[in-house]
C-alpha cells in the first residue's frame, strides 16, 4: 500500500485477523450474536459499525488532551450516543426507508463494547489519522466476522442468503429438501453464533500458533 | 496543553461544556428535521393502511413492497372511503383520523380516559375492508400493525411493524410470508363467540391451510414477539367487536 505507511496499514491489517475484535480481544460478541441470524442484517450492522467507529475515534482523538480521565467515559458514551442519534435522524429525515432498517441497530451500536474498547484503548493516545485506521480496522475485523457467521447461520438455519432461497424450496419439497434435508431451527438461535465464533476462534489458533495463551 | 485536566473545577467545567454543546447540536439537529421526519411518518402511516387492504406494489412472493412515497397521497384518497372514530360507542367520520396516535389513546384509557378508535373503510375491486390499526408489546420495543378485515371479522390482509425487534428473529414479523399468513383466518370461532388469531407454536400447520383455528404458525425463535401479535390482535380488536355487531 503505497499510499499508507507499513505502520498505518498494520492499523488496519491487523485487526482483520491477528487482532481480530471477536475473535482475539473478545469484544462486541453481544451484537454478534443477536443479529447474525441473517446475512443481510450482519451486513448492515458492519456498515453503520464502520461509520460509528471510524467517526467516533477520530472525534475522541481530537479531544483526547482535554478530557477530564476522571469522566472520560461518560464523555465516550455521550460521543457515540449523539454521532448515533444525529444519524439516525438525518437518515429519518432523507433515507426514511433505510433508516427503518437501521432503527434496530441504534441501540446495539451505542452499547457495542468494540466501540468503547477502541475509544479506551487507542483513540484516546493516538492522533486522529491513526485513530481514523484503526477504527477502519476493527470495524472491518468485526464485520468479517458477522458476515462469516451470518453466513453460516442463514444458510443453515434458513436455507437462504440475503434472504434468496439457495437450497430450494422446503414447502415444496424442491432442491436439497427432496433428498430428505431440512433446515437446522437451532441455526436461528443466539447461541449458535457463539458455537460459529468459537469455531472460527479454533481455525484461526491451530493456524497461527502464537495466539495461544499458554 | 498546559491544562490541568485532574482537576475538579476544570472537570465540571468541562461536563457543563459537553453537555451544552452536544444538548443544542442534538436540538437544532431534531428540530430543523422535524417537518421532514413528520411528513415521512404521515406517509408511513398511509402506506401501512393501504398495504394492509392490498393495495401494494407486491409481486409473486418475496419482499413486502408498499405504494410508493409519490403515489401515496392520491392511492390513500381513492381507496379509502371513509375514516372513522369510534368514541363510546358512536362512529363519527373524520378525515384526519388516520392521524390519530394508538399508543397516545391507549395511555388515555390506561388512565381512566376514553380511548378514541379509529378505523378505516376501504374498497377495492368491489369488496370493502374495515382496517383497524393495533399496537402491543414485543420483546424489546413497540410492534404495531394495520388489520383489514371484511364484515364478519375474516383477516383480508394485515400488516406488522416493530420498533426493535430482534433482526433475523422476531423482526420477521416484519416479513411477508409471515403476513400473508394471517389472510383467511378468522377472529370469530364457529359460534360467533371473539377468540383472535393465536401465533401458535407445534408446527401443526406449517403452510397455514387451515383458516378456522384461530391460529397461525409461529416464527422460529421469536415466542415473545409473537406472543405480542396475539396479544395485541385480541386486546385491540376486541374493542371494535360492537362495531362489528352492528354491521350485520
Amino acid at each position: 500500500m503505497g499510499l499508507l505507511s507499513k505502520k498505518d496499514a498494520k492499523l488496519i491489517t491487523d485487526p482483520l485477523a491477528d487482532n481480530n475484535p471477536i475473535t482475539i480481544q473478545v469484544l462486541g460478541i453481544c451484537s454478534a450474536l443477536a443479529i447474525t441470524a441473517e446475512l443481510k442484517a450482519s451486513l448492515v450492522m458492519g456498515i453503520a459499525v464502520l461509520f460509528v467507529l471510524s467517526v467516533g475515534n477520530v472525534v475522541i482523538s481530537l479531544m483526547r488532551n482535554i478530557i477530564p480521565s476522571k469522566i472520560r467515559i461518560i464523555v465516550q458514551l455521550i460521543v457515540v450516543a449523539a454521532l448515533v442519534i444525529i444519524v439516525d435522524q438525518v437518515l429519518k429525515a432523507f433515507a426514511f426507508e433505510l433508516s427503518k432498517t437501521l432503527s434496530v441497530f441504534i441501540g446495539l451500536i451505542i452499547t457495542n463494547c468494540i466501540i468503547m474498547g477502541r475509544f479506551e484503548a487507542f483513540a484516546l493516545a493516538n492522533k486522529p489519522w491513526q485513530s481514523f485506521l484503526d477504527g477502519i480496522g476493527n470495524a472491518l475485523g468485526y464485520a468479517v466476522i458477522l458476515i462469516i457467521v451470518g453466513f453460516f447461520r442463514e444458510l443453515l438455519g434458513s436455507g437462504t442468503l440475503f434472504g434468496i432461497p439457495v437450497l430450494g424450496d422446503p414447502i415444496e419439497m424442491t432442491g436439497v429438501y427432496a433428498l430428505g434435508y431440512e433446515n437446522n431451527g437451532f441455526m436461528l438461535m443466539p447461541p449458535m453464533a457463539l458455537i460459529i465464533v468459537g469455531l472460527i476462534i479454533w481455525v484461526q489458533r491451530s493456524r497461527n500458533k502464537d495466539l495461544i495463551e499458554d | 496543553m498546559a491544562v490541568n485536566t485532574d482537576k475538579n473545577s476544570y472537570t465540571i467545567l468541562f461536563a457543563i461544556a459537553m453537555v451544552v454543546v452536544v444538548g443544542s447540536l442534538l436540538a437544532f439537529t431534531a428540530s430543523s428535521l422535524k417537518p421532514n421526519i413528520e411528513e415521512n411518518k404521515r406517509m408511513e402511516k398511509q402506506q401501512n393502511i393501504l398495504y394492509a387492504m392490498g393495495v401494494n406494489g407486491n409481486e409473486g412472493t418475496g419482499d413486502i413492497t408498499f405504494v410508493s412515497t409519490d403515489k401515496v397521497a392520491g392511492e390513500f384518497a381513492t381507496y379509502i372511503k371513509e375514516q372513522l372514530v369510534i368514541e363510546n360507542g358512536v362512529a363519527k367520520a373524520d378525515d384526519q383520523a388516520y392521524l390519530i396516535d394508538v399508543k397516545k389513546e391507549q395511555a388515555k384509557a390506561k388512565n381512566g380516559g376514553t380511548r378514541r378508535l379509529p378505523l378505516f373503510i376501504g374498497e377495492k375491486d368491489g369488496k370493502t375492508s374495515y382496517i383497524v390499526p393495533i399496537r402491543g408489546k414485543g420483546l424489546w420495543d413497540a410492534i404495531w400493525g394495520f388489520v383489514a378485515l371484511d364484515k364478519n371479522m375474516v383477516v383480508q390482509g394485515a400488516f406488522f411493524d416493530h420498533a426493535g425487534e430482534t433482526p433475523g428473529l422476531g423482526a420477521n414479523i416484519k416479513q411477508r410470508y409471515f403476513m400473508d399468513d394471517f389472510n383467511g383466518e378468522k377472529l370469530l370461532n364457529d359460534k360467533g363467540v371473539f377468540k383472535g388469531i393465536k401465533v401458535a407454536k407445534g408446527n401443526n400447520d406449517p403452510i397455514n391451510k387451515i383458516k378456522d383455528d384461530n391460529e397461525v404458525d409461529a416464527l422460529a425463535g421469536a415466542t415473545i414477539t409473537g406472543d405480542g401479535v396475539s396479544a395485541m390482535i385480541k386486546k385491540d380488536l376486541k374493542l371494535y367487536l360492537p362495531y362489528f355487531k352492528n354491521l350485520k
